[in-house]
């Protein structure tokens, strides 16, 4: 019992911790692959630390939900990354919250967000929320359907057993599984704000979403949403690693040198995803908005391909 | 006679209804008066929590069926049976615990109507009648209860007559509601049997063989176009919002779930077992109500209209409960049937709590503004602060995402789609996974629909002269939100307690009950196996609550508290015109490309001058309701014809009149004749 709180509390530090890290590294292979010098690694911390000290400008007519709605957004994404294993499976919480739970907790976030962007009554921020539902609408279905496929499999919809269940003999490639992995893939690059749905590194009406909604926040406020990113997307590449690439994760009650193995194993992951990540980024160009939905629906319709193979192709006991 | 013995329950639940239609008559004489209204209302209020005290004891006490009194005045063909079981009990809690509160906002809400005459005596009636149909227990007393309710609501719905569109939805809506009970009646009549045995108890003992498919059909169309389901959802959106706002909640929030008692006593209860295929018609048409209703309410911009619509949406999601656990049953699954039953019946007691949320809150909206339209409102935050947490506690709990209520009954909802697998046919296999990416997209649907209401409703800047000035509303219509907001919430972290006493329930309907929740640690539920699923509310609204505390406390200490009040920023580009701001059209634009123009054969018409012209740009949307122009439409084209070729029949001399007379008795007694 000890053991599995333990767990669960190093690992809600961990990627608190961790998640500025990645978008830092994401950012430098990025310039790298563009043959850029880039910011060193920990210039996310030092953004954060530089936010967090200046003096917080808010609109007029901001209401007690536009201040209030970063620390509940952080706060909902933090769980939810909390509750994906990753550098060892057997998290406390793992029973309390599965994972469809964690979708939907990216819901209540991305919910509050999207108010938060309409707070202002500007043009920008509706523009973003606008586009956001929209993305959503399509990208939380295929996400769903990607998890009802990996639930499947393992009988569970917990990714302690998910997670077990793919390291455990029966596992084995399938359709089903590729597909879920190509729509959750697609999924991770929407609801991150990458190239090609989205980029976080401009201003242009025509090409934002996610900065639109966040464009009135500044000091404190933004220090809090852009870690609130940060994690989110340190989420997604954590799942993706602990259900498709299962191996080195420590199991619950294990010994202290799985557990290290389990820590660089994650390290090593991640870094591989991240850079993968990149360099899809760097090989596409950004879309029409009106695409995107065409893109988000290609995930939907793969999730639910997966899906219906796999309830066809079961026999019945 | 102890207080707690099931005759003496349902005796006191007889005397409620009795009660409630005394205060009619005291309505017709008090309503003139402020006082007279705000009595009746309280008095409602009072009734109606007594009643769901008494279906709660009754729905937990311990023998599952219970003794049903028989009335005195009873109908000449039958006997007028009264009293709980189960199911209707468990319905009678649902429904009378927000019609109090509803009655409770109706105290300060009533005050303001125009014509209270035309409200205040309808209103208990209305009440009285939903419960007749869940107290009855045969099918006179279930089709004189459901009539009362239809023509009580009905009166309701006309009581703000002025405007053409109220008496037009009053007129689609009694034309609905009269079909629907015809169709109800064939029902009872083909359960009845050659005997005509009409209490519940002897159809239940004689079921007549392959009766059952015509019975689900017939349930379909009878209480499926009370509660909404598509294609037979036209009249809610516009009969819902054309009542006043208490009563809309009523309509939308309560009067939904007694159609869906409906369709559960004809077909999990009086049907006799279900055949697989059954399920196949059941969910394909809830998912298609499901899309369509949330997709409906996001083209809406009217706050009223677009609650109405989401009902649809809602009542899609509870059918596709009910589906899943006819396919279950069907199969011989019981866990899994109860699973889906239960998060069904879950459903519906979320929906009956969040919808008349949202009917309150824009009913206070209407009152403080005068409008319904939201591209004329905005920024009501500011100027109606309680109003605000409670619709947006509302707008999370509808739009399913946790820690609230809505999203347990969906979770639910899932889990019972991931048993679906073992289902032995392959027809329902193909269908259930492509119902749950239906729900998924729904859930996502519905989230953009209420970023929508709320945002434009009470966030960014006024758009209207109204809204600026709008008042906070009154005590009564605050405390009946806020209770209806913390409900919500108590659903949502503590949902153990509610499966719990659905257990007789699925029990009754389904023959299997889940495993108790309450054993589980930490207010856990754990629908099948604790390996297999589990949510745990309270943990997570912990979580959250800690998370965003521990955030807050770290951002206190470490951070600067500077904090200064600026012009928008809005990328060097504000505009002090509220104009300028996303409207509700332009906020669902994306959506209707992307989606509409399949469903809606969305056309945009932009005319732009010329180069040099300084005339107007205009931008025209072009919406088609597809069902309305499939389904309604030609049939309205049918009637009027006919209409007018009848109407010359007016017109006859005394001698044609006569000569039809007996070319009618002839023709009839020929056919009388050859049928011997």
């Amino acid at each position: 019992m000890s053991y599995t709180w333990l767990t669960q509390l190093a690992q809600a530090a961990l990627v608190l911790g961790v998640a500025p890290l990645l978008s830092g590294v994401t950012r430098k292979i990025r310039a790298r692959l563009l043959r850029r010098q880039g910011p060193a690694i920990v210039q996310p911390y030092r953004d954060l630390l530089k936010l967090i000290r200046k003096e917080a400008v808010i609109a007029e007519n901001a209401s007690w939900l536009f201040r209030a709605a970063p620390y509940v957004i952080f706060a909902t994404t933090w769980v939810a990354a909390a509750l994906v294993p990753t550098f060892a499976t057997g998290l406390t919480l793992s029973a309390a919250a599965d994972l469809i739970v964690i979708v939907a907790l990216l819901g209540t976030a991305r919910f509050l967000l999207a108010l938060a962007g309409l707070d202002v009554g500007t043009s920008f921020g509706g523009i973003g929320s606008s586009r956001e539902m929209l993305f959503a609408s399509l990208a939380e279905p295929a996400m769903l359907m990607a998890v009802f496929t990996l639930s499947l499999f393992a009988g569970s919809t917990q990714l302690s057993s998910i997670s077990a269940y793919m390291l455990g003999p029966d596992a084995g490639l399938s359709i089903s599984l590729a597909l879920a992995l190509v729509a959750l893939i697609i999924v991770s690059i929407g609801e991150n704000a990458r190239i090609p749905v989205d980029n976080p590194a401009t201003h242009l009406e025509l090409t934002m979403v996610h900065e639109a909604m966040i464009l009135e926040y500044s000091g404190r406020h933004l220090a809090v949403i852009e870690a609130a990113a940060s994690l989110k997307l340190l989420l997604y590449l954590s799942l993706i690693a602990c259900v498709f690439t299962p191996w080195g994760t420590a199991v619950a009650g294990a010994s202290a040198l799985s557990y290290a193995i389990g820590f660089i194993a994650y390290a090593i992951k991640l870094a591989v995803l991240a850079f993968l990540l990149v360099l899809f980024e760097t090989s596409v160009a950004k879309m029409r908005v009106f695409r995107v939905p065409e893109f988000l629906g290609v995930a939907l319709m793969l999730g639910l391909l997966g899906t219906i193979l796999l309830f066809v192709s079961r026999v019945s006991r | 006679m102890s207080l707690a013995s099931p005759c003496c329950l349902s005796q006191l639940a007889a005397g409620g209804v009795g009660l409630l239609l005394a205060l009619t008559a005291f309505g017709i004489f008090a309503a003139r008066r402020p006082l007279g209204s705000r009595l009746t209302y309280a008095a409602c209020m009072l009734i109606c929590a007594g009643l769901a005290g008494v279906a709660l004891i009754a729905l937990l006490a311990p023998d599952g069926r219970l003794e049903s009194i028989e009335l005195a005045v009873g109908l000449p063909l039958g006997r007028t049976l009264l009293g709980f079981d189960s199911l209707s009990a468990a319905f009678a809690v649902i429904i009378n615990l927000a019609t109090a509160i509803v009655s409770g906002y109706a105290i300060g809400y009533g005050a303001h109507a125009r014509e209270p005459q035309r409200i205040v005596p309808f209103y208990p009636a209305f009440i009285a009648g939903m419960n007749l149909v869940l107290l009855a227990q045969d099918a006179f007393s279930f089709l004189v209860g459901w009539e009362f309710m239809s023509l009580a609501s009905w009166a309701l719905v006309v009581s703000e007559h002025g405007s053409s569109e109220n008496r037009r939805a009053a007129l689609v809506y009694l034309i609905m509601a009269t079909g629907g009970a015809l169709t109800l009646l064939l029902a009872f009549g083909l359960l009845a049997g050659p005997e005509g045995e009409y209490a519940f108890e002897e159809i239940r003992r004689a079921i007549t063989p392959g009766v059952g498919a015509i019975i689900l059909v017939l349930a379909l169309v009878g209480a499926g176009s009370k509660a909404g389901l598509v294609p037979l959802h036209a009249w809610l959106p516009l009969a819902h919002p054309a009542a006043p706002s208490h009563v809309s909640a009523l309509m939308s929030g309560v009067m939904t779930k007694v159609a869906v008692y409906g369709f559960v006593r004809l077909v999990f209860d009086l049907a006799g077992p279900p055949a697989w295929w059954w399920s196949v018609p059941v969910l394909l048409i809830a998912g298609i109500t499901a899309l369509l209703g949330v997709l409906y309410a996001l083209m809406e911009h009217d706050l009223k209209r677009l609650l109405a619509y989401h009902t649809v949406e809602n009542i899609g999601i509870i059918f596709i409960g009910l589906g899943l656990a006819l396919a279950f049953e069907a199969s011989a699954l019981p866990t899994a049937a109860a699973l889906a039953f239960a998060a069904a019946i879950f459903h519906v007691f979320n929906h009956s709590l969040f919808k008349s949320l949202l009917f309150m809150g824009s009913g206070a909206v209407l009152n403080a503004t005068g409008e319904r339209d939201m591209e004329h409102l905005g920024g009501l935050i500011h100027r109606m602060p309680v109003t605000a947490v409670a619709f947006l506690a509302g707008c999370i709990a509808i739009s399913a995402l946790p820690p609230f209520n809505g999203f347990v009954s969906e979770w639910l909802t899932f889990q019972a789609i991931l048993l679906s697998p073992d289902l032995p046919q392959w027809i329902p296999r193909l269908v259930v996974p492509a119902i749950g990416a239906t729900l998924a997209c729904s859930a996502a649907l519905a989230a953009a629909c209420f970023v929508k209401a709320f945002g434009m409703t009470f966030l960014g800047r006024a758009r209207s002269k109204a809204a600026n000035s709008a008042r906070e509303t009154d005590r009564w219509s605050q405390i009946a939100m806020l209770a209806l907001a913390m409900l919500c919430l108590l659903a949502g972290i503590l949902p153990g307690f509610v499966m719990d006493s659905l257990g007789p329930v699925t029990e009754m309907a389904v023959g299997a009950r889940l495993a108790p929740q309450s054993v589980q640690p930490w207010f856990r539920i754990v629908p099948i196996a604790t390996g297999r699923s589990a949510y745990n509310g309270v943990l997570v609204f912990a979580m959250i609550l800690f998370a965003a505390a521990a955030t807050a406390f770290a951002v206190r200490r470490f951070a600067s508290h500077a904090l200064r009040r600026s012009p928008a920023w809005d990328c060097g580009f504000p505009d002090p015109s509220p104009a300028t701001q996303y409207t509700a059209g332009s906020f669902a634009q994306p959506i209707r490309r992307v989606f509409g123009s399949a469903v809606f054969r969305a056309r945009e018409h932009v005319t732009m001058p010329k180069p040099g012209d300084t005339g107007m740009a205009r931008l025209r949307v072009e919406l088609r309701d597809t069902v309305w122009d499939a389904l309604y439409a030609p049939v309205i084209r049918i009637v009027e014809t006919m209409a007018e070729r009848l109407n010359r029949m007016q017109f006859l001399t005394i001698r044609a009149y006569l000569t039809l007379v007996f070319a009618a008795l002839v023709t009839l007694l020929i056919i009388v004749g050859t049928w011997r």
